[in-house]
């Protein structure tokens, strides 16, 4: 029998659930005429699910005999998703409508994504993780192939399918030898079953169930799939890719890596450690000969994966924290970049993705040209911008676990980074300007981008309570 | 002046200027902006008259706390060092804008916006209180510089502007880490409080070495020193003085706030290895100076001298060596400002740098050539200017310490005077051999009022260099005792030489009496012979 408890812990999912469902109905019997309606509709439900957050006890609330879990972990995870999902729902009508090709299965296909992730960030069983994790994978390839007459968006779909059914398959190899060697797919079971040491079969399964997850942060040696998808797909899609799908992924890694493998905290943390900074440097290294800005912030996204990935690497609830408010400041300043990508549009209305084309802007566009300076300054992690807090906080817990060494070489190699950020800025503010492109997007799209630039330049101010709810976030794993 | 909160009130005027600037004309910006620095000069003055200088009042004056950011806190405060460096860039702010007045003609809303929240930075860098707040404030520095040469720069900016930048940023990503290991070492982000922590030997070595991998880029030392001439060439007028007249003192402000007193043990263990760099840099670069063809790459250079004497005088690690590398310190920002607003008046009026391009100045633009003269000798280090003040204290400091880096870094004095009276022969004496350099016109009203002030601060400070010592004296002598402990025998002991075998008894009873007025003189050395003799 079901309890009302549970029921009542899953009322984000369930919301999204019968949401979505009705909306698809309505998508399907009165066409893509309603496609305004449905996105509006699709924000409206994502708020909705974000306030039914918040009549769940804050701690503890395990959930359908401990498969789900609901505490402040995975409620300050799934704020952050719902955000993300509704920035990138809101943005993409004016980038469709070119191609005329937006139609209203997408706002749909976001809640579906937005339900999996919820279950990734609120799994606390190997199963749940699974079922959440492809249910948001699902609806992501579809997504990236959302434009069906681009080639690019085509090809992006069909790579992310590929490799991703790949990394499901790893994921799912490593599950099973979890599976057979701790005879538990419960996260609390696998922890009792590592405390009493660690057999060579835990050890392979949990370097495969790491693997399957460092695909979907698209963390380094696991990353290829990722410049290309983010280049291909649309870019509203592509917002979404980079916000959304990395805070469910890390969650879940987090989840998995503290709660799973918490006693095995050795054998991980090297692992961790390992693609921390090999996503800081190839993120950082790669990124500097690219030509077409959604490519660079790809390599930017892997870059920032591998500093969140700092925090996780201390494996102290400080580090946790700090992971969790360097998601938060990240989706800020990565909304905020691509909403500045959005408006690059030529004088005909059709979308540009070259470096070059920027050249001038600040000539041209003043407004668009400070935002998109602020943004590349913050992801570069220069103060008083509030990149800088998110880098300062994952250093410090890592400083603070004893890992000097980790945060000199993830610091030093930080500047490396900001190479590319600065050639950004360059090709913004001294070059000659390029051709103009076509007058300011809606109304809308400034506000959110305006928004996202305020954070960036005050966070500072938004410290006492960021770090309130990580803390608390944090607390709940350990 | 009670709780009012004039730190912060003088961070803010300039900071409500930048943004109104950006969203005004050309002229409407610069008169904005000329108001903002003057009403945080007129602040600067009232802050100093304000300020115990007595020594018997509080180290830290001023204080405000804000517990605002969670981590760290909204802390400002202010002792007499600080106090002189923000006098120093409230004085030079107001020169900046009006140098600018004419030389800018494009996007002069965002220039004088970056010039303005360049001010609050670096008055925010002197008075921080919280070691986190220092680093946001040092570090965000380098974006309105960076916009400064990017933009409004010379023909190879672009270069320059990210050299610039990188440079430092990879000296400071260090210090950071190092902070973050303090702060948990010993649990507070207070200033003060760390001033007077004792961290254990071994870890000072690893922080003094962070600490000094981003002073020493700023500062600059010898080797890190290439960013500085491609920076100064390529800035505007104004840059250049701003980055000469205040963003190198943060270096020397690091050291004496940060490495100094938090590390003395780790200071002295490695005063050898800067006092190495600094007499390589004196030497090196003065030469180096000396061959320069373009005006102001030999005043980049010169600066990086200079900057070696600070370095050397405070890491005597005594009274007279902080005194004088913090007169040198002031000095050189004056002066250094001063001889770029030389360069730049006549680039306005020439468009170029290159000093054979020039000759004979002195015929058509007599007002002008006295100016530079007097510039140059303060540079130089003449007696009644400035530099001598400081100069001659560091060195006196450095010699009690090791008379060999005295007897080297002396040698920056006299190769001083050769590059920058061999730069004023080649530019104002001679024979006009370019007519278009011969035609050119003598000061206006304007270049006046921008050298002028510093011309009577020059003075100033070369006759009465009391006014500027007296706010710093009591926390240098703080300073002096935080490092007592740790400073090692300097090499210029006086050693009592073996009494001689002489037959009258009178003289040999003489010797030995303190209160005799020959002997005076050698009392610690006489008291210091029996132990020579252990």
């Amino acid at each position: 029998m079901i309890e009302t408890a549970s029921l009542l812990m899953v009322m984000p999912e369930l919301v999204l659930t019968a949401g979505g469902l009705v909306l698809l109905m309505v998508a399907a019997y009165a066409g893509d005429r309603t496609t305004p309606a449905v996105s509006w509709a699709s924000v409206g439900v994502l708020i909705a699910a974000a306030l039914s957050l918040n009549g769940l006890p804050t701690t503890g609330g395990s959930a359908f005999d401990g498969l789900y879990q609901a505490d402040a972990f995975a409620g300050f995870a799934k704020v952050l998703i719902y955000l993300a999902a509704a920035v990138s729902i809101i943005v993409a009508p004016r980038f469709f409508a070119q191609g005329g090709a937006l139609r209203a299965e997408y706002p749909i296909l976001i809640l579906f994504a937005c339900i999996g992730m919820g279950m990734m960030v609120s799994s606390s069983d190997l199963l749940t993780l699974y079922v959440g994790l492809e249910m948001n994978s699902l609806a992501a390839y579809v997504l990236a192939s959302f434009m069906r007459q681009d080639e690019r968006s085509s090809e992006a779909g069909l790579k992310y399918f590929v490799l991703g059914a790949l990394a499901s398959g790893i994921l799912l190899y490593g599950i099973s030898l979890l599976y057979g060697f701790s005879g538990t797919t419960s996260f609390g079971g696998i922890a009792a079953a590592l405390g009493d040491g660690v057999s060579n079969g835990e050890l392979f399964g949990m370097v495969f169930v790491l693997s399957g997850l460092a695909f979907k942060i698209s963390a380094v040696p696991f990353h290829m799939w990722t410049p290309d998808v983010y280049e291909g797909a649309p870019t509203p899609v592509t917002a979404f890719f980079a916000s959304a799908p990395k805070v469910a992924a890390l969650g879940l890694t987090i989840r998995v890596a503290i709660e799973a493998m918490g006693p095995a905290g050795m054998a991980w943390q090297q692992i961790v450690i390992f693609v921390a900074l090999t996503s800081i440097l190839l993120g950082a290294v790669a990124a500097i000969g690219q030509t077409n800005i959604k490519r660079l912030l790809a390599y930017s996204s892997i870059n920032n994966i591998g500093f969140a990935l700092v925090g996780l690497a201390a494996g102290t609830p400080a580090g946790v924290a700090a992971t969790m408010s360097y998601l938060a400041i990240y989706i800020v300043m990565t909304l905020g970049s691509f909403l500045c990508v959005l408006q690059m549009r030529d004088k005909d209305g059709n979308p540009v993705e070259t470096i070059a084309s920027l050249s001038g802007l600040s000539q041209s566009r003043k407004g668009l040209a400070a935002c998109f300076a602020i943004f590349m300054f913050s992801l570069a992690g220069i103060p008083p911008l509030f990149g800088f807090w998110a880098k300062f906080l994952v250093f410090d817990a890592a400083v603070a676990a004893g890992l000097t060494g980790l945060a000199v070489f993830g610091i030093a190699a930080s500047v490396i980074g900001a190479f590319y950020y600065l050639k950004i800025i360059k090709t913004i503010y001294f070059d000659e300007p390029a051709a103009e492109y076509a007058p300011g997007g809606s109304k809308v799209e400034g506000v959110i981008m305006t928004a996202c630039a305020a954070v960036v330049v005050l966070g500072y101010l938004l410290n006492p309570f960021l770090d309130s709810v990580s803390a608390a976030a944090a607390a709940s794993l350990f | 002046m009670g709780g009012f909160p004039i730190l912060s009130l003088m961070m803010a005027v300039p900071m409500a200027g930048a943004i109104a600037c950006l969203f005004s004309g050309a002229q409407t910006a610069r008169w904005i902006a000329l108001a903002a620095t003057l009403a945080d000069l007129v602040l600067g003055i009232i802050l100093w008259i304000n300020f115990d200088q007595s020594g018997s009042g509080a180290q830290w004056q001023f204080t405000e706390y804000a517990p605002i950011f969670g981590r760290f806190a909204w802390a400002l405060g202010i002792d007499g060092i600080a106090l002189m460096l923000i006098a120093l860039t409230v004085f030079l702010m107001p020169i900046c804008i009006g140098a600018s007045w004419v030389a800018i003609d494009k996007r002069v809303g965002e220039y004088m916006a970056a010039f303005l929240l360049m001010e609050v930075l670096m008055i925010g860098v002197f008075t921080a209180q919280d070691i986190y707040l220092f680093y946001v404030m040092f570090e965000a520095g380098l974006i309105p510089m960076y916009l400064i040469i990017g933009i409004w720069g010379g023909a190879d900016r672009i270069y320059a502007s990210y050299k610039f930048f990188l440079y430092t940023l990879l000296g400071s990503v260090l210090m950071l880490i190092a902070m973050m290991w303090m702060v948990h070492e010993a649990g507070t982000t207070s200033i003060p409080v760390l001033m007077e922590t004792d961290f254990p030997a071994h870890a000072q070595t690893w922080l003094w070495l962070a600490f000094f991998a981003s002073f020493a880029v700023k500062m600059p030392m010898w080797p890190v020193h290439t960013w500085l001439p491609d920076a100064h060439v390529q800035a505007p007028t104004a840059g250049s003085v701003i980055l000469a007249g205040v963003l190198l003192k943060m270096g020397g402000y690091g050291f004496i706030r940060f490495s100094m007193p938090m590390f003395p043990e780790a200071s002295a263990q490695f005063a050898p290895l800067v006092f190495g760099l600094s007499m390589v840099a004196v030497v090196y670069t003065s030469l180096v100076a000396l061959v320069q063809n373009d005006m102001k790459k030999l005043i980049a250079y010169s600066s990086v001298a200079h900057m070696a004497i600070v370095t050397v005088g405070l890491f005597a690690l005594n009274t007279h060596g902080i005194e004088g590398a913090m007169m040198v310190m002031l000095g050189h920002g004056l002066v250094s400002g001063a001889l770029f607003l030389c360069v730049g008046v006549i680039y306005d009026r020439l468009h170029t740098r290159e000093i054979s391009r020039y000759g004979g100045l002195s015929i058509n633009m007599p007002k002008y050539a006295v100016l530079f003269l007097l510039f140059t000798m303060a540079s130089v280090g003449l007696p009644g200017t400035s530099n001598f003040v400081g100069e001659f204290l560091a060195l006196m400091g450095v010699y009690k310490a090791s008379s060999w880096v005295a007897l080297v870094s002396t040698t920056g004095i006299i190769l001083g005077a050769a590059y920058m009276l061999y730069l004023y022969r080649r530019v104002c004496y001679g024979d006009q051999v370019n007519a278009d350099a011969a035609a050119m016109e003598d000061l206006s009203g304007r270049e006046m009022w921008l050298l002028a002030p510093i011309a009577a601060a020059v003075l100033w400070m070369g006759v009465y260099p009391e006014s500027f010592l007296a706010p710093m004296r009591a926390d240098i002598q703080t300073l002096e005792a935080r490092l007592a402990r740790a400073v090692p025998p300097g090499d210029a002991q006086i050693k009592m030489g073996a009494p001689k075998p002489a037959g009258h008894d009178a003289h040999g009873a003489a010797t030995h009496e303190p209160s005799t007025p020959e002997s005076g003189g050698h009392e610690p050395a006489a008291h210091a012979a029996p132990g020579e003799a252990h």
